[in-house]
């Protein structure tokens, strides 16, 4: 999976989860901010996130990820 | 309505203030709205096997992440909250006078055993952290407060099939009291997984040839149906400063418990008699002055039997039309007193009694004025109508003309 396809995929699960549009998932958009997610929306997120890219995400490592940037790059870490 | 009974007004001390409904709002599977809701309610015949609103479709009233977040009952309590809010017109109230009080049996069960699944197949952190906010029975009442930023009382009553009438009861008695100048009340139900599917008819409570006709002799059992309903209650004053159009006023209300069975009413529906009269004393009227009864009419042997003879309890030889909405609309559970007192104001709206669809042959063992086949004129007098919940809980309301 190439960047583009990962981050398509990233996207996707984030209009689903959040209900916003695609053009609203930049990079820069914070969560609380931007995307109008809570602490709970951000736990769903992250359980769809998981599924859609067979990873693990422990509660420790989402310390500080306050922008869609920092959660993709969170995810492209976890990618082999 | 009364305020209360003491020693010196044994009869009642009249409340300060009449409640009007003024507002309608309803979500069923014969139509979503007054006007497709009360076309459905006038055929003589509803041969479908089921009663699931196949057609909702929660973008209509909500965002897409509100709507992830909301169980389907949830769903469909907002939009009939919606409907009734939008029906009443400008309420022009301060939202710390405006309340909600909604019924449920379960609340959102769909999601609940949707999760339970997930929890048993794939492991306990697979459960939404969306599950308790989604599955609690309060919920629906919670979102149409925050909906509309009514901040008044918001509760939720929880009596089984009698639910949705206690709640209009209960808000009725906030604004009669004057704790309240507007409420929005009714009940939302969507029941129909699988699972609780499988309770009703193991407990031979769901009819099994897929026919709704209460009273009839041939009746098996409910249809068990997904349904909301909610009116807008106001203060009659501030109703009629407004100028807003007054469905009915709520004369009076009756609740009670059977103290019986968990499932079966009291022998001879002694119980629900008791409701209607407590009712009738409420409104201070006398059974003479009651024109039509809304029934609970399930279509089940037992309470419609057993419903039949209270009315011949209370209204003795005197024949009042009586009909079941049921026939038509399946079992709402929770959901039902609150459609069918939306039945009920429709029913003074077009001075025509629906027939109780699909009874063709009423019970020789019931000796009550079932309306069957086409619409009747109403007679002259209020209506009463009846819900009685799993529990042995009773409630009945008592709905009149507004003169004005």
């Amino acid at each position: 999976m190439d960047d583009a396809q990962a981050f398509e995929q990233f996207k996707q699960c984030t209009v689903k989860v959040l209900g916003v549009s695609p053009e609203q998932v930049t990079m820069e958009a914070s969560f609380a901010e931007d995307l109008d997610a809570d602490s709970l929306d951000i736990v769903e997120l992250v359980m769809e996130l998981e599924d859609s890219f067979g990873i693990k995400v422990e509660e420790s490592e989402l310390e500080g990820v306050n922008t869609v940037g920092a959660a993709y790059e969170l995810v492209k870490g976890k990618l082999a | 309505m009364k305020l209360a009974f003491t020693d010196s007004h044994p009869e009642g001390i009249e409340a300060p203030y009449q409640v009007a409904i003024t507002g309608l709002g309803v979500v069923s599977s014969i139509g979503t709205g007054k006007e497709a809701f009360w076309d459905g309610l006038l055929k003589s015949e509803n041969p479908s096997p089921t009663r699931l609103v196949e057609d909702f479709d929660p973008s209509n009233w909500m965002s897409v992440k509100e709507a992830r977040r909301a169980d389907r009952f949830n769903q469909f309590g907002v939009a009939a909250a919606q409907l009734a809010i939008d029906d009443a017109g400008p309420l022009e109230v301060d939202p710390a006078r405006a309340g909600v009080w909604m019924g449920t049996g379960v609340g959102g069960l769909t999601t609940l055993e949707g999760q339970v699944l997930l929890a048993h197949e794939r492991g306990p952190d697979r459960v939404t952290p969306f599950l308790v906010p989604m599955m609690m029975a309060n919920s629906n009442a919670a979102t149409i407060s925050m909906r509309f930023g009514f901040t008044n009382v918001c509760q939720t009553t929880c009596t089984a099939c009698a639910a949705g009438t206690h709640a209009i009861e209960n808000a009725a008695r906030l604004i009669a009291s004057g704790r309240a100048t507007v409420m929005l009340a009714g009940g939302s139900e969507v029941a129909t997984t699988i699972t609780a599917q499988a309770g009703f008819a193991n407990m031979t409570a769901a009819s099994t040839t897929g026919i709704s006709r209460p009273f009839d002799v041939d009746r098996d059992g409910f249809i068990m149906a997904e349904a909301a309903g909610v009116v807008v209650l106001e203060e009659l004053g501030h109703a009629l400063a407004r100028g807003a159009h007054i469905y009915a006023i709520v004369a009076g209300a009756g609740s009670n418990a059977d103290a019986h069975h968990i499932t079966a009413p009291a022998p001879h529906g002694v119980g629900a008699a008791v409701c209607m009269e407590l009712a009738l004393t409420d409104a201070g009227i006398t059974a003479d002055e009651v024109g039509h009864i809304n029934a609970h009419g399930t279509s089940t042997q037992l309470n419609d039997r057993s419903e039949a003879e209270a009315i011949e309890k209370v209204f003795g030889d005197r024949q009042v039309p009586v009909t079941s909405l049921k026939g038509a609309l399946g079992h709402g559970l929770g959901a039902a007193g609150a459609i069918e007192a939306i039945g009920a104001c429709l029913t003074f709206e077009n001075n025509l009694i629906p027939p109780t669809a699909n009874t063709k042959n009423v019970d020789p063992e019931i000796h009550i004025e079932v309306v069957t086949g086409s619409p009747r004129p109403l007679p002259e007098g209020v209506i009463i109508s009846n819900s009685f919940g799993f529990g042995g809980h009773n409630g009945t309301l008592v709905l009149k003309r507004h003169e004005g």
